[in-house]
């Protein structure tokens, strides 16, 4: 029993690392964006690349992945999302719901239906583990990923609190308008939160492909979890994203104990329960959607 | 240390027209006061002048230099700094961090947060408060410190004593006096016609986005001012 707790805590170290990007790009961009499971996969196929066609270790590779990706999140704002935005709130929704279908077939048409993994690139990481006293055995790249969640929400708090470019980002979520009149380049600052919204996602995915195998069309369901966590959690609160993912991944894991169909049975049914027992308390969808975080 | 110039200014919100034809200049240091009635056009021509409102036609020159192009952030740098009409604080951040927020221009200057303090010293007991949470002398105090932080040679309040006790006011433009003094180059809207005539150096008057009537506060009489603000005078635009 207390072997599960442990496993489903250190899964939801991955959903939380998942969901932080878009979670984050919720809180301050007011957007959802449904590539963000896509553009995870995305950054896992650019690894894979580096790791089979030059030898380059993925984390390594991150090096490489990471600051691209942020340069994608910069154009992806300047390009896609600032115009999106500009003709109405539900406009982006379907913008980056038509990037997913871009980048997933792209995908599929580069790389083909096999599901692929960074697993070999990785040595002994991919199933070393530390020996926990009572019996528990807990996969190091586990640890090393729930380590990373921790640092990253960490580190996006610690940014939006005590730095000019956080507080300029904060600022501009709350009101465009005068943050230009105080005189904050908004288009900026909101370019500069894509930006480290998918270079987040660039994390995730390396953890993706470390951890499991996927495939052209694996986005969906990275979107899946990442949204439920998210929502779980309260979207836009950034200790809330860790713990919606931890509490996603108990249910899943708690549920998969129960019978083998339980695994996403019991992460959807926690998911629904909290999204419903939010709106009720909010009285109603308008008023859950329209309050600040 | 600044002059701000308006050229045959048009301003329209949507198929409304805001402002006809103004044309007015302030001269280095001197206080300006906007009067007039609500919808006369005095707010939208301070947001136009700040760069939030872009015009249909005509110029605005900051010391002779056209800037009617250029982004409000960008004016903010160039030193124009503007007090919107009802505060515009950041509600969910502190009271600190608004102010903080001024200096992201990065115009170099004397104001600190803590001079800022000094100057309205109702706000020391504040500085990690939420900006929602503060009172509305408070908050106008914070509104017009964060422009102050962006040290700005044009300063535009819009209506800064609007919904504040009378003694909230006083204290207010006490702490402004100062200001006043120092040389900053000021335009305000101000619907006090008495405040107006003790702070301003010159009043424009406008009346359904036209100017009626302009010139020094001395040599204005209130009853001149308040026909020209009602148009009931003998100078009523056509």
């Amino acid at each position: 029993m207390i072997n599960t707790l442990v496993q489903g805590v250190l899964l939801g170290g991955y959903y939380a690392l998942i969901a932080a990007g878009l979670s984050f790009m919720f809180s301050v961009m007011r957007i959802i964006n449904l590539a963000h499971g896509s553009l995870a996969v995305l950054a896992a196929y650019a690894l894979l690349v580096l790791a089979q066609n030059f030898g380059i270790s993925p984390f390594l590779g991150l090096l490489v992945v990471l600051p691209a990706m942020a340069a994608l999140g910069f154009l992806l704002q300047r390009f896609v999302l600032d115009r999106a935005l500009r003709a109405g709130p539900l406009v982006p929704i379907l913008a980056t719901f038509g990037l997913s279908i871009v980048i997933d077939n792209l995908l599929f048409e580069a790389f083909g239906a096999n599901t692929r993994s960074l697993a070999n690139a990785i040595g002994t990481l991919s199933y070393s583990s530390i020996a926990l006293p009572g019996n528990i055995y807990v996969g190091v790249l586990a640890v090393g990923t729930f380590a990373v969640a921790v640092l990253v929400l960490g580190g996006l708090q610690l940014f939006l609190s005590f730095t000019a470019y956080g507080r300029a980002i904060r600022a501009t979520s709350e009101d465009p308008d005068t943050a230009g009149l105080v005189g904050i380049d908004a288009r900026l600052a909101t370019a500069i939160a894509s930006a480290i919204a998918l270079a987040t996602v660039g994390l995730a995915g390396a953890a993706l492909g470390m951890r499991a195998t996927f495939d052209a069309y694996a986005g969906g369901s990275q979107l899946l979890f990442a949204f439920e966590a998210a929502v779980i959690g309260g979207a836009g609160s950034v200790w809330g994203t860790l713990l919606g993912g931890i509490v996603l991944a108990l249910a899943q894991t708690l549920g998969a104990k129960v019978s083998p169909l339980g695994f996403l049975i019991a992460g959807h049914g926690v998911f629904l329960v909290v999204l419903f027992v939010r709106i009720w308390l909010a009285g109603g969808v308008t008023p859950l959607l329209r309050r600040r975080t | 240390m600044s002059t701000i110039a308006v050229r045959h200014l048009d301003l329209h919100h949507g198929l409304l027209q805001a402002a006809r034809d103004v044309s007015f200049e302030v001269a280095d240091g001197e206080v300006v006061a906007l009067v007039g009635a609500n919808g006369a056009g005095k707010t939208t021509l301070l947001r136009a002048i700040a760069g939030a409102h872009r015009p249909s036609a005509g110029n605005i020159l900051l010391d002779g230099r056209d800037i009617t192009q250029v982004a409000a952030h960008r004016r903010v740098g160039m030193g124009v700094a503007l007090v919107p009409e009802g505060r515009r604080l950041f509600a969910q951040m502190t009271v600190e961090e608004n102010l903080l927020l001024g200096r992201m221009a990065g115009r170099p200057g004397p104001w600190t947060v803590d001079k800022v303090i000094e100057a309205f010293p109702n706000l020391a007991a504040r500085r990690q408060a939420r900006a929602g949470t503060l009172s509305g002398g408070e908050q106008q105090a914070a509104a017009i410190g964060r422009a102050l932080m962006s040290n700005p040679a044009v300063l535009l309040l819009d209506e800064v004593s609007l919904g504040l006790s009378p003694i909230a006011v006083d204290r207010l433009y006490g702490s402004l006096q100062q200001l006043m003094r120092s040389g900053t180059t000021i335009v305000l809207v101000e619907q006090d016609l008495g405040r107006v005539m003790q702070v301003a150096d010159r009043a424009i008057c406008m009346l359904e986005g036209r100017i009626v009537l302009e010139g020094a506060t001395s040599s204005l009489s209130r009853e001149k001012v308040t026909e020209a603000y009602f148009g009931v005078g003998d100078r009523v635009p056509a």
